[in-house]
């Protein structure tokens, strides 16, 4: 019990994909112009990010080092297209409102991070429950900033802009920082975090 | 690598995007008739703004016509075209299109043509062009598509049916003329055909009459 809450810390404070490895940046400029721009990418990001962990970790033992770039890029492209597909038969307004971003998931290197990193490495479940907490740090990073920006746009129509986006992450990112800070002083303990990705 | 080793990776490749293709073929099975039926109410849906500022007192979907490739509008396959009638007489005429020399891949468009040939209304309905360039010729992105309305073949002649870049009288977008290019001509050949086939759009063999009891 104690392990999942601490995974959940990692995935959606420690280590989340774009606050703190910076992962997946270009989604999360593009569309987070709208809260349900953001919650419409982030489910979509975090259902590939489940499913592409759950079968990378279920094959890796039949998987060769050398191939195993190419089988990742066969999952993930293929998880990708399915959800196109599922957005547009049931999500058809989401669908055109996200456009390319949903196809372009593909080039989320936050998945092929996690593949890589994490369920190549370690059992099904485990992956699974990474997969999730990783993807659902992604999530709410979208969706804070997606109703930060569509907030902030209706006083100031620069948050919209591409230039709202950079400093919306920009101070997503400060105010991480700020609170971890205090943290830390608090704690003297307290060391400064490798990001745990090998980039 | 030993020819062993390689005959085993190759295997697995080929394992693996057999299952992956498998998992992609159920999923467009399950979501195709929705698709379908998705993409034609967001063409339903689209027709109506398209007419803007024409009266017309016929029903505008069942007046589906479609020509069936090969025909001289616009795009690959069957098109499919709408005709409204005001009082009997011809209003105007809606036609499904595709651009085919965007930047990347065809552009499906709305193209609205009043009886007089002039366009009542030009709506991007699918594109795969890039964000923040040429997605701009959406209707919701920008107001470029409205420099159409109005416009016909004489207005401007023919030189002008082109983007400013190429001496036309079209504006295109900052750093995005390609979208543009394939839009304008697309809307020209659509209003061309409209010159040639005007008899062909509003009465054809089996359906001469324009059907008086619909109700709009
Ligand atoms: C990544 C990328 C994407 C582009 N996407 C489009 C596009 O969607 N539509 C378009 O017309 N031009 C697009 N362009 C620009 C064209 O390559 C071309 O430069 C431009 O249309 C010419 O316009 P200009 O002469 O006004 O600069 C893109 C360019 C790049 C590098």
């Amino acid at each position: 019990m104690n392990r999942i809450a601490e995974r959940f810390r990692d995935g959606l404070w420690r280590d989340n994909p774009g606050l703190v490895q910076l992962l997946g940046l270009c989604p999360l400029l593009a569309v987070t112009t709208t809260f349900v721009n953001g919650l419409g990418l982030g489910i979509a990001t975090l259902s590939v990010l489940v499913v592409s962990n759950g079968l990378v970790s279920a094959t890796r033992r039949w998987i060769r080092n050398e191939i195993r770039i190419p089988i990742y890029v066969l999952i993930i492209a293929s998880l990708v297209t399915c959800t196109e597909l599922i957005f547009k038969a049931w999500f058809p307004a989401l669908d055109r409102s996200l456009g390319i971003f949903i196809p372009l998931i593909v080039t989320n290197c936050a998945i092929v991070a996690r593949a890589e990193v994490f369920a190549s490495r370690n059992p099904v479940g485990s992956s699974i429950v990474d997969g999730f907490v990783m993807g659902t740090g992604f999530a709410l990073l979208l969706v804070t900033i997606g109703a930060f920006r569509e907030l902030v746009s209706m006083v100031w129509l620069l948050a919209l802009l591409p230039p709202g986006a950079f400093f919306s992450l920009a101070l997503a990112i400060a105010v991480k920082n700020a609170i971890d800070g205090r943290r830390g002083e608090k704690r003297e303990d307290a060391v400064p975090q490798p990001t745990r990705l090998v980039r | 690598m030993s020819d062993a080793s390689m005959t085993r990776s190759g295997l697995t490749l080929a394992a693996i995007a057999a299952v992956c293709t498998t998992l992609v073929a159920l999923t467009f099975q399950l979501t195709d008739e929705r698709i379908d039926a998705n993409r034609q109410a967001w063409l339903e849906q689209s027709l109506q703004p398209v007419l803007a500022g024409v009266s017309f007192d016929s029903g505008i979907i069942d007046s589906q016509l479609t020509f069936p490739s090969p025909n001289a509008l616009p795009g690959a396959g069957d098109a499919i075209i709408y005709r409204v009638y005001s009082a009997g007489a011809p209003a105007a005429a809606l036609f499904v299109v595709s651009a085919r020399e965007g930047y990347s891949g065809p552009i499906k468009l709305l193209v609205g043509v009043d009886a007089d040939g002039a366009v009542t209304g030009v709506h991007v309905l699918e594109h795969r062009e890039t964000p923040g360039l040429g997605d701009q010729v959406e209707t919701g992105k920008s107001d470029w598509a409205t420099q159409f309305r109005g416009r016909s073949l004489g207005d401007p002649v023919s030189a002008g049916w082109a983007v400013r870049r190429d001496g036309g009288e079209f504006d295109q977008l900052t750093g995005a003329t390609i979208t543009p290019r394939a839009i304008v001509k697309a809307v020209r050949e659509t209003l061309e055909y409209y010159a040639e086939n005007r008899i062909l759009v509003f009465g054809v063999s089996g359906d001469p009459a324009p059907p008086d009891e619909v109700s709009r």
